[in-house]
């Protein structure tokens, strides 16, 4: 994990060993293979994840749920994390 | 909100939850936390434990970590921690090993889904057994050695911290090490029997230095169930971890016949939310509990609040005020700042309350003296290097650096 850049220009998805569990402040996500636990820090964060899947880059899910281009570089920043613990990868 | 004020008024469903199947136990260690030895005769049968899980399930409890009494000679347990696993409830479970023959390890081994927590309270036979009894030395080590043997990396080496092994941390690490194991560490509370042995096994004052230091210097290779946040209040670098009580916020317990506690060192009435069995089962329990609520709703550091300190300890541990018969919202009775010892010595003799149930073993239970171990002194080895399986629910988390967005 963590061994391969993280390239939002990519394809990405949420890991099928990741639980998601929707909480008032965003989720928290289990990854069952490591045993470690993420806190997602905002709802908009949590549905990106979620969405990851269904667009052809990390840019385009963000795109898909209008996440303002203020909020953007933080988003990037947080998912690179969440592809550095295993939370996401590349598909 | 910041997120740990989340976490302080409570999540719709616990981070941790440990849920002790069986008080039945073939060991009778001194400071046992549930006065675990005799079967309760109304403990949860297969299908109600199947239901909690499906409950947890539901809940998306990520995973529970199961122990007792020993969990593992409950004759369901097998098929219980499969069921578990097959409905994506991980299991992490607490054992002396006496179960854990070459074997189950293999079986175990091959399972991403099933971590597994030895206890061992002496890094030598002579410090441990005097706590945990003659014999349960060899029968973890001999756990460990499984394993190890069938390829299982990153089980846990589970060690509560008394007076008498602090000097063995070096030792422990590197017995962790040894077999391929993370070590986890935990603060001893005067829950269940430990209430009856605290004050001869707790560390001196100087010990927790000694601990907190050691902590600071490996932090980051071992795990400690968050239990030490009261060693905050010596300086200026946090420990790992949430660093505030959990208590029926993101953590409590169930015990085995269903009742629900506010956290596993809190077995008592006063800390009794209400029962799986009831209506509602554990979900509303852990939702509309007033007991819960009340633990989630804004606490009064009390004498604390003016202490510099109390910002980092936040006034320490709930259950050791408790059992030790201090008020919730003054010092913990181990306050790094000496706060502790005037209100221990200000508590009428008899006046802590005592433990609610005991399952000891018959004519098991009282009239123990003073622990006899010598202190080994420890080989320094080096820590594991990494941390590819950290169990802990709150693995990597600092408030303010580790979250995400």
């Amino acid at each position: 994990m963590g061994s391969v850049r993280f390239d939002p220009g990519l394809p990405y998805r949420c890991s099928p060993q990741v639980a998601l569990r929707p909480e008032a402040f965003g989720a928290l996500a289990y990854h069952f293979g490591t045993r470690r636990l993420s806190f997602l820090k905002s709802p908009l964060l949590a549905d990106v994840v979620r969405d990851l899947d269904q667009h052809e880059s990390v840019h385009a899910a963000l795109d898909g749920r209008g996440v303002p281009e203020a909020e953007r570089a933080a988003h990037v920043a947080a998912l690179a994390q969440l592809a550095d613990a295993g939370t996401i990868e590349p598909r | 909100m910041k997120l740990v004020d989340h976490f302080q008024h409570g999540l719709d469903a616990p981070i941790c939850l440990t849920w002790e199947l069986t008080y039945a136990c073939n060991l009778a260690c001194v400071h046992c936390l549930s006065s675990s030895g005799r079967r309760d005769p109304r403990e949860l049968d297969t299908d109600e434990c199947k239901a909690v899980i499906d409950e947890l399930r539901r809940m998306q409890v990520f995973y529970v970590n199961i122990g007792g009494g020993e969990p593992t000679v409950r004759p369901d347990f097998w098929e219980l921690v499969d069921y578990a696993t097959a409905h994506r409830v991980g299991v992490k479970f607490s054992t002396n090993g006496v179960r854990i023959t070459p074997e189950r390890a293999r079986g175990l081994a091959a399972s991403d889904y099933v971590d597994v927590q030895i206890s061992l309270d002496g890094a030598t036979a002579e410090v441990n057994d005097a706590v945990r009894g003659a014999g349960s030395y060899d029968t973890a080590i001999a756990a460990m050695r499984h394993l190890s043997e069938a390829g299982f990396r990153g089980f846990k080496l589970s060690v509560v911290m008394t007076r008498q092994n602090i000097g063995q941390l070096d030792e422990f690490a590197g017995l962790a090490d040894r077999y391929g194991a993370q070590l986890r560490i935990t603060r001893l509370r005067p829950a269940g029997r430990g209430a009856d042995v605290w004050q001869d096994l707790h560390p001196t004052a100087e010990q927790q230095r000694q601990l907190y230091d050691w902590l600071v210097a490996h932090g980051e290779q071992v795990l400690t169930g968050d239990s030490f946040f009261h060693l905050n209040a010596f300086g200026s670098t946090p420990l790992p971890g949430l660093n505030l009580c959990g208590a029926g916020r993101v953590v409590c317990l169930i015990d085995p016949v269903g009742d629900v506690y506010a956290c596993p060192f809190a077995i008592h009435d006063e800390f009794l939310a209400g029962n799986v069995r009831e209506p509602g089962g554990f979900a509303a329990v852990w939702r509309s509990s007033p007991l819960f609520a009340r633990l989630r709703a804004p606490q009064t550091g009390g004498g604390c609040t003016s202490c510099s300190a109390f910002d980092t300890c936040r006034g320490g541990c709930m259950a050791a005020k408790f059992f030790t018969g201090l008020p919730l919202d003054g010092p913990d009775p181990e306050c790094v700042r000496g706060h502790g010892e005037p209100a221990l010595a200000a508590v009428a003799a008899g006046a802590a309350p005592r433990p609610s149930g005991d399952h000891s073993h018959r004519g098991e239970r009282r009239s123990r003296g003073p622990v006899p171990v010598r202190i080994g002194r420890g080989r320094p080895e080096p820590a594991p290097a990494d941390r590819p399986c950290d169990a802990g629910p709150l693995a990597g988390f600092r408030p303010g650096r580790a979250e995400h967005g």
